[in-house]
Order: structure tokens, then C-alpha cells, then sequence
């Protein structure tokens, strides 16, 4: 319910969360990611540390594809930057991971600059079709630059380590991961509270009006690219130290293709639907094999009849989603706390 | 005074002559309208006085500075040169409040490391501009109903509002219109020209306008500029304009007045 909200200052209008409910909300949602891991098992746990990771990757992806319109099917290369550079500082430099996660942030926006560059002269498909080439050249490095890489047998590393502490279990992991995830989501709501943020937007919708607002489309685009680029950066950093092995294998072009759909499935533009989208596509799998397992008990042909009914199953609810709610999740979120507005008194 | 001096400005794409050889004045502080028949040039002369086309010859001078081809529409926008278009060019994807606080974008300074934290001077600013464009601009251009609404849910005669509101933001000396009120009805076109005449006068901002509407035009303009075929026919008043044969001629294809009047109207004076 949400009734007498008037604002005294723009500052109240302008936040991220503009009525107590929402507050009560969030601090609800920031007590349950805390509980969490002492609940959990150690399964749910480690689906708890890939959710985070991946809800940061998307969030990147949805900064430059969401909105600022440029598709990239680059992600997962940029990942591989990034989860790189965690696994060569810490097997010849021992860094703590505050820096080599920065570092590696860092070295996938630099990458990402570079992969950028064309996205002023090309758009849409064809931008694909580069940021695809720059998959390929970056996978094609992973593998055969062996004196740094370790080449097709990649690199192993120590687990991440603070102020003497190591972080080797799941359990330790995940507060890394999950603090981490939280406050790289909430820079990135913030980003679109700014200048920078609306003139990303304003690209995406129509770039030729930016210009004409003194929108310089190149350092934008490249901005955005650098932003998106960091937080893939970060998130294959947090992925080498989650397994703790780095191969050329570990980020195929499906790994972008699997961001790219989490981005469209949670809402493209979105900083919510980034997440639902990130959650959904690294859950559902999980629940669609949950699902054999309790009808293995009744049918116990499940398995054998299941299993190559899971990419299917889960290949249709995606289509469903495009059809049914092409603006992803996040509008069902969005749909649900509309009707609860001004709820019970009208709906 | 003149702010903006157009002098012997040619373009053409392939064969085709969009401006030949145009020069006029804009003089400071007043309403300056281009008016022409379709084709006549009059979106071309926009596109290149904002940068986007580059004239094969001639010069345009911006307060006394020769806008060179060196200097692209970014950067002519922060000149205090804003602009609207004739299709409505606003960011569909966005409420009105953050289309028109995207027009003080040149004006703001914020980098992206304090945009991530939305801490300190990113905040500050924001805050500025949101009063700005709330007690300067909203309440002026009587668009506050409107704010959270996303653009692309409007009707059309507030889409241009909202349009000039994001022109505005821009802070501009030389606000540049492009049809502001085609295709509106009567009571949208006044409040337009109501808004035109108080951004000249209360906001002392030169106004350069491009449009068909011959009863506005002569009722708010300061300054007549007609093209015709890329060429300026003539410019004055808009007393003398609309006496002159040529124009008359461009625009009804028949010098003699009275007797397409007649010809139109066979009752004469009966209407």
C-alpha cells in the first residue's frame, strides 16, 4: 500500500527507493542474502555463489545491450579476461583479491575499449557479428599464448586471500561473491540516476538526437563498452576463484549467448531485470533437474526420458517469455507492485 | 547585432542544389522565421547551421566565430546552439523529466566514478539541474502533470512541448525550431506562440524557426527569410513579405492574386 508519499525535496523524489515499504523491503531482501549461507546446504550454496556471479555479469551486459543498445556477444570473453588476470596475479604475485579483482576489472575495460571501437561506424547485427570476432581472437589467445596463459591445460590458483584469511570453501566464498554482487547492482542503479546514465539511454533510443544535446557519441559508447567490460571482468575474476581453475573451455560462446538471453528473459534496460534474468537462467536448469529427481521415484524411466528433455524445456520457456512478456520479467515485478499500490483500497 | 550570419552558403548532394549561395542574418533577440515551400532547403539550412551536413561553400558565424566543419554538433551544442526537430526526436524509452534533464547533459560535469556512488558532487549536481528544470522549465512550459509519464504515451502536441522543454535545458542562446506546430490543433498552436514570444522576451534567447503556418508566422515573427528551389528570395518584415509577388509566386505558382481569388472563390465577396 502505498498512500501520502509526498515529497518534501527533489533529493527524496530522486532516490532509489522513494517509500518506506520499499526500504522495508530491500532490508528484508539484504537479511535473507545474510542468513542465507547459514541455512543453506552446501548445494544451494554453491547455486547462491554462481547466482551472484552471474547477476553481476548481466548487469554489465545489460548496461551496454539494455541500455545503451549496443548487442555484444563478446561477455563471456571479457569474463575470460578478467578471470585471466585474477589467475596470473595470484599464481606469480600473490595479491590479495580486493586488487587482483580490481586488476582484472580493469584489464577486461581496457579489452572492452578496444572491441568497442568499431561500435561508432557499426550497429545492430553487424556489431554482433565484431564483438563475435572478438570472442574468437580472445578465445584463440586463451589457448595458445601458453607462457601466460598456461594454454589449453590453463592455470590453477590459490583460493582468494585477505589480511592472512582464505577464502576456500563455498560458505567463504559467498561472502565475497554475494556482498560484492549488491554493491556493484546498486553503482549500476546509480549510474542511471546521472548525466552518464540518461545519455546511454539516449543513444540506445536515438542517437542522432544525442549529438544534437552534445552527446559525443564515441566516448559514450566506449564508456559503456569500459563499464560493461569491468563488471564481466569482475565476475570471471570471482568465477576463476569460485573453481579455482582457469581453461580456455571455462567461457565458450555460449556463455555469452547465455547472458544475452538472461538480459532479454529478465528485462533488457533494467537493473531489476538483470538480476530476475540472471537468477532464472542459472535456477531453472537446477529446478528442471530437481524435477527428474522427485519423479524418478514414480517413473523411474525419468531420467533417461528427462534428460534430453531439459534443453528443450528449458529453450521453450525462454520463447515463452519473449512471446508472453517481451519485456521480461522485471514487468511481471513491476505488473504485481502496481496492483498493490494503492491496494486494499483500489485495484 | 546579428548572433547568427549565414553568407553565401552552398550544398549540394550529387546534382541535386539544396542551397545555393544563401546568405541572411539572424539578428539578435528576435523571432526569425525561414519559410519556403517543401523542398525548398529549409531542413538542410538546420542541418548544416547544427553540423550535421557540411556546406561545399560558405560560411556560418556564430557570434562572431566561424563555425568550421571541425566543429561537430557535440560540440555545437555546447556553443548554446539547441534544436528541435520537424519528426519529434525525443528518447521515447524515458520519462519527461529525464528527456529534458538530458538537455543540460553539456552543462553538467559529473564523471563516472562519482555517477557509480551517487556521492558528492554527482549528487549535488543532479540536484541542481532537477530544480532547475523543475521551477525554470516545467512550470514554464505548464508540462508538471506530465513528468513521470514516459514520452511515447503523449499525444503529439506535448511531445513538442516536451521537445522544447529538452531544448531549453540546453541553456541556449539560438534556439533553433523545426515545424514547432505542425500538425497541432488551434488551442496547441496558440500555447506554442504563446511560449515562442515568452522565450524571446523573458528568457532573451534568439529564436530561428522553420514553418508552414502562415498565421503564426506573421504573427509572431520579427524577421522573414523565404527560400525558394535553395535560394533566399527575399527577407524583411513580415509586412513586406507577404506583399512581395515572388513570394506569392513560390508559394500559389501564380503572381496575379486577385484573380486566383476569383477563381477559388467565384462568389467574391459573398464569403
Amino acid at each position: 500500500m502505498r498512500i501520502g508519499d509526498a515529497k518534501q525535496s527533489y533529493e527524496a523524489d530522486e532516490a532509489i527507493w522513494t517509500t518506506p515499504t520499499q526500504k522495508m523491503w530491500f532490508g528484508l531482501f539484504l537479511l535473507i542474502l545474510l542468513v542465507f549461507p547459514f541455512m543453506a546446504d552446501s548445494y544451494l550454496l554453491y547455486l547462491g555463489c554462481l547466482v551472484g556471479i552471474a547477476v553481476i555479469s548481466t548487469t554489465g551486459l545489460n548496461i551496454l545491450t539494455g541500455f545503451t543498445g549496443l548487442i555484444s556477444l563478446g561477455q563471456a570473453g571479457f569474463m575470460g579476461v578478467g578471470a585471466y588476470t585474477v589467475a596470473w596475479l595470484s599464481v606469480n604475485t600473490g595479491l590479495p583479491f580486493p586488487i587482483t579483482l580490481v586488476l582484472a576489472g580493469l584489464m577486461a575495460a581496457a579489452v572492452g575499449i578496444l572491441v568497442g571501437l568499431p561500435s561508432l561506424r557499426v550497429k545492430g547485427l553487424y556489431l554482433a557479428i565484431a564483438t563475435l570476432a572478438a570472442s574468437v581472437f580472445l578465445h584463440f589467445i586463451f589457448a595458445e599464448w601458453e607462457s601466460v596463459t598456461g594454454g589449453m591445460g590453463g592455470l590453477s590458483l590459490e583460493p582468494a586471500h585477505l589480511f592472512g584469511w582464505s577464502f576456500q570453501s563455498d560458505f567463504m566464498m559467498y561472502f565475497i561473491i554475494v556482498p560484492l554482487a549488491v554493491l556493484m547492482v546498486l553503482a549500476a542503479a546509480n549510474v542511471f540516476r546521472t548525466r552518464i546514465g540518461r545519455a546511454f539511454i539516449a543513444i540506445r533510443d536515438r542517437d542522432i538526437s544525442a549529438e544534437i544535446l552534445g552527446i559525443d557519441l564515441l566516448r559514450y559508447k566506449l564508456m559503456s563498452f569500459a563499464l560493461s567490460s569491468f563488471y564481466a571482468g569482475v565476475a570471471g575474476g570471482l568465477f576463476a576463484y569460485f573453481y579455482r581453475v582457469v581453461t580456455p573451455e571455462s567461457f565458450p560462446l555460449s556463455m555469452s549467448i547465455f547472458y544475452l538471453a538472461a538480459v532479454i528473459v529478465g528485462g533488457m534496460g533494467n537493473i531489476l531485470g538483470g538480476i530476475l534474468g540472471a537468477a532464472f537462467m542459472t535456477l531453472v536448469p537446477e529446478a528442471l533437474k530437481l524435477l527428474t529427481a522427485a519423479l524418478t521415484p514414480f517413473y523411474p524411466n525419468a531420467p533417461v526420458f528427462m534428460s534430453p528433455m531439459l534443453e528443450i524445456i528449458f529453450g521453450a520457456l525462454i520463447v515463452g517469455f519473449l512471446i508472453f512478456e517481451p519485456h521480461g520479467l522485471a514487468e511481471i515485478w513491476h505488473r504485481i507492485r502496481r496492483f498493490f499500490r494503492l491496494w486494499p483500497f483500489q485495484n | 547585432m546579428s548572433v547568427l550570419d549565414i553568407s553565401n552558403l552552398s550544398l549540394s548532394f550529387g546534382g541535386v542544389k539544396a542551397l545555393q549561395d544563401v546568405s541572411f542574418r539572424v539578428p539578435e533577440g528576435t523571432v526569425t522565421t525561414i519559410i519556403g515551400p517543401n523542398g525548398a532547403g529549409k531542413t538542410s539550412l538546420f542541418n548544416c547551421i547544427s553540423g550535421f551536413y557540411k556546406p561545399q561553400q560558405g560560411t556560418i558565424s556564430y557570434e562572431g566565430q566561424v563555425l568550421s566543419s571541425g566543429i561537430k554538433p557535440p560540440r555545437r551544442a555546447a556553443l548554446g546552439l539547441a534544436r528541435t526537430f520537424q519528426n519529434i526526436a525525443l528518447f521515447r524509452g524515458m520519462t519527461v523529466l529525464d528527456n529534458i534533464k538530458l538537455g543540460a547533459h553539456v552543462h553538467m560535469k559529473s564523471g563516472l566514478l562519482s555517477a557509480l556512488a551517487y556521492f558528492g558532487p554527482a549528487r549535488r549536481e543532479e540536484m541542481v539541474v532537477r530544480k532547475d528544470v523543475e521551477q525554470r522549465i516545467i512550470d514554464f512550459l505548464e508540462i508538471d502533470h506530465i513528468r513521470r509519464q514516459p514520452v511515447a504515451s503523449l499525444s503529439y502536441g506535448l511531445q513538442k512541448r516536451v521537445e522544447l522543454a529538452r531544448a531549453l535545458a540546453m541553456q541556449p542562446k539560438v534556439l533553433m525550431l523545426d515545424e514547432p506546430v505542425a500538425g497541432m490543433n488551434r488551442e496547441e498552436k496558440e500555447d506554442m506562440a504563446r511560449f515562442i514570444l515568452d522565450i524571446r522576451e523573458e528568457w532573451g534567447i534568439t529564436v530561428l524557426m522553420v514553418e508552414h503556418d502562415m498565421g503564426m508566422v506573421m504573427d509572431i515573427s520579427d524577421h522573414i527569410v523565404v527560400l525558394n528551389f535553395g535560394q533566399v528570395i527575399t527577407e524583411g518584415l513580415p509586412s513586406d513579405v507577404q506583399k512581395n509577388p515572388e513570394v506569392i509566386k513560390a508559394y500559389l505558382g501564380n503572381s496575379d492574386i486577385d484573380s486566383l481569388r476569383k477563381k477559388l472563390n467565384p462568389e467574391g465577396e459573398a464569403a
